[in-house]
């Protein structure tokens, strides 16, 4: 049976509504022109500290071109550790830079240009999210398909989800309660950080409201958490990615577009 | 045909394609409609900004515990140029600031006379566009007072503060010098003052000796060092590149709030 048909078997229920499909493709745009301008912004001072001001001589994170043997080799450190990154990080095509040139938005170097991208978009995501958290909210999508049931929650029906995501096995028309777990986590958590951390970078709304960057430990460490969301939230969109490969990407494509036709369930799949 | 050229084949085509979109990328970045379009978010952010921000709302101001020992400069870090360097040579004996533009009564004032005026001291973080930050201690005479005693016209809507150094040496004439502007709102603020004093010591060349702005709740390049004239217009659209700053000229935001 498909599990997205309805009772009332008149009309199916899309399985993605349009409100979903319409907030899910502008973030998608969104992220990707943040993340690109955001790597720009980043490479102007290849660098990231803890506290209100940055500490030059000890930074936790920093990415730099130094010289070895005849030339140049990059470098990229961590805490203690230090790595060569030649190629990618610290030094790419020759130049010195933090992030290389297929990562940025724009690719040439220009902070001025990042940040027109960044602060377009984030407007953009902001106002995106803020109406898909109404919408969420006002037509019970959050409390409906977000939400666990405290049955899904129990050690064994996770252990059992568990299993079926290792054996790349998974039930199509409704969401797992990782699945859900994890959707919170971003909606809720991830996303509202990596707003709040950006706000708690600008010196104007820093006056406006202290706690902006009071809340993280000072405008650096805002900065600091601003790059490691970006870094996790990258990692979801990755992993993102592969279960919707994983999971019949062209019945998942579709759904995600236009929203009704249910997927053909792939080879292999229980019915 | 085997697996290693059709391997080769689809590297090189999607290599192909991601140089094509990259280069799509930096297209529509070159593109004068689409950098009108993205810069139409700084309107939207001032107004946002002005919004939650009241005019006498103060920056955070830190306790000399927290000032940076490693204070960074940057842009100029000494101006070119006989002139500059005959006003150093003399301690700036000889430098006058002038004030000047849309102002019932021009003024000519020497570091003793700025001295004398009315005075603040804070200890404030300075905000680099390029993201660091770093403490520091200034003292220096408010603006409001200076331009209270200039007497602004009622036509006068931006503060221009004309500079000493040349940023950039390939651009003709006026265009390389630094300058800045801020409206109305941040020259009457209560922590926007003209530094002379830099971590309770005389204003260090690298820093803008003689005279730098600090206007808190913007981003570093607005702080304009070398302050030679501060001028009052209706508007900065004849000045230079007519952006209304230095860097504004070359693609930054007027309002660096962000």
């Amino acid at each position: 049976m498909d599990e997205t048909q309805n009772n009332d078997a008149k009309a199916p229920a899309p399985r993605h509504r349009l409100p979903v499909r319409l907030t899910h493709w502008i973030n998608v745009l969104a992220l990707l022109v943040l993340l690109g301008s955001g790597l720009q912004i980043f490479n102007a001072h290849p660098a990231l500290y803890w506290g209100h001001a940055s500490t030059f001589a000890e930074p936790w994170v920093a990415m730099t071109a130094e010289p070895k043997g005849p030339g140049l080799a990059g470098f990229t450190q961590v805490g203690a550790l230090k790595v060569e990154t030649t190629g990618v990080l610290g030094l790419s095509n020759g130049e010195r830079r933090g992030f290389p040139a297929w990562t940025t938005l724009p690719g040439y170097r220009s902070l001025a240009e990042g940040r027109r991208w960044h602060f377009f978009f984030a407007w953009l995501f902001v106002t995106n999210g803020l109406a898909y958290l109404a919408w969420g909210l006002a037509s019970g999508h959050f409390s409906r398909n977000l939400f666990p049931q405290s049955a899904e929650l129990t050690p064994r029906s996770l252990w059992d989800e568990i299993k079926d995501h290792a054996r790349l096995r998974f039930h199509h028309g409704r969401y797992n309660a990782l699945q859900k777990l994890t959707y919170l986590a971003v909606v809720f958590g991830l996303l509202p950080l990596m707003v709040l951390s950006g706000l708690g970078m600008s010196p104007g709304v820093n006056a406006a409201w202290p706690w902006t960057f009071e809340l993280f430990g000072g405008r650096q460490s805002a900065r600091t958490i601003h790059f490691l969301s970006a870094l996790a939230l990258t990692a979801f969109v990755l992993v993102h990615i592969a279960m919707v490969l994983a999971s019949g990407p062209i019945g998942q494509l579709r759904a995600m577009i236009t929203g009704g036709a249910a997927p053909p369930r792939p080879p292999g799949t229980p019915s | 045909m085997t697996s290693i050229p059709r391997r080769g084949l689809l590297t090189g085509a999607g290599s192909a394609l991601l140089s094509l979109t990259l280069a799509g990328c930096d297209q529509v970045s070159r593109n004068r409609g689409v950098r009108a379009t993205l810069a139409r978010a700084e309107g939207l952010t001032m107004a946002a900004q002005r919004l939650i921000l009241s005019p006498a709302a103060l920056a955070r101001e830190f306790t000399p515990a927290d000032i940076s020992p490693d204070f960074r400069a940057n842009g100029s870090l000494r101006p070119a140029g006989q002139a500059y360097q005959d006003l150093l040579a003399n301690s700036f004996a000889d430098w006058r600031l002038q004030v000047e533009g849309l102002v019932e009564r021009p003024l000519s004032l020497s570091l003793d006379d700025l001295r004398s005026r009315p005075a603040r001291t804070q200890i404030t973080r300075h905000d680099c566009v390029e993201g660091w930050s770093s403490i520091g201690q200034w003292t220096g005479a408010r603006l409001s007072a200076l331009l209270e005693e200039a007497g602004l016209k009622p036509q006068a809507r931006y503060i221009v503060f004309h500079c000493a150094d040349r940023l950039d040496a390939f651009a003709a004439g006026d265009r390389g010098l630094y300058y800045e502007s801020i409206d109305l709102v941040d020259a009457f603020h209560e922590q926007t003052i003209l530094a002379y004093e830099m971590n309770g010591e005389t204003l260090p060349v690298k820093h803008g000796a003689p005279l730098r702005l600090r206007v808190e709740r913007q981003l570093g390049y607005k702080h304009a060092k070398y302050v030679m004239r501060i001028e009052a217009v209706e508007s900065f659209a004849h000045i230079a590149g007519g952006q209304g700053g230095f860097w504004e000229d070359r693609g930054y935001e007027w309002y660096a709030g962000i």
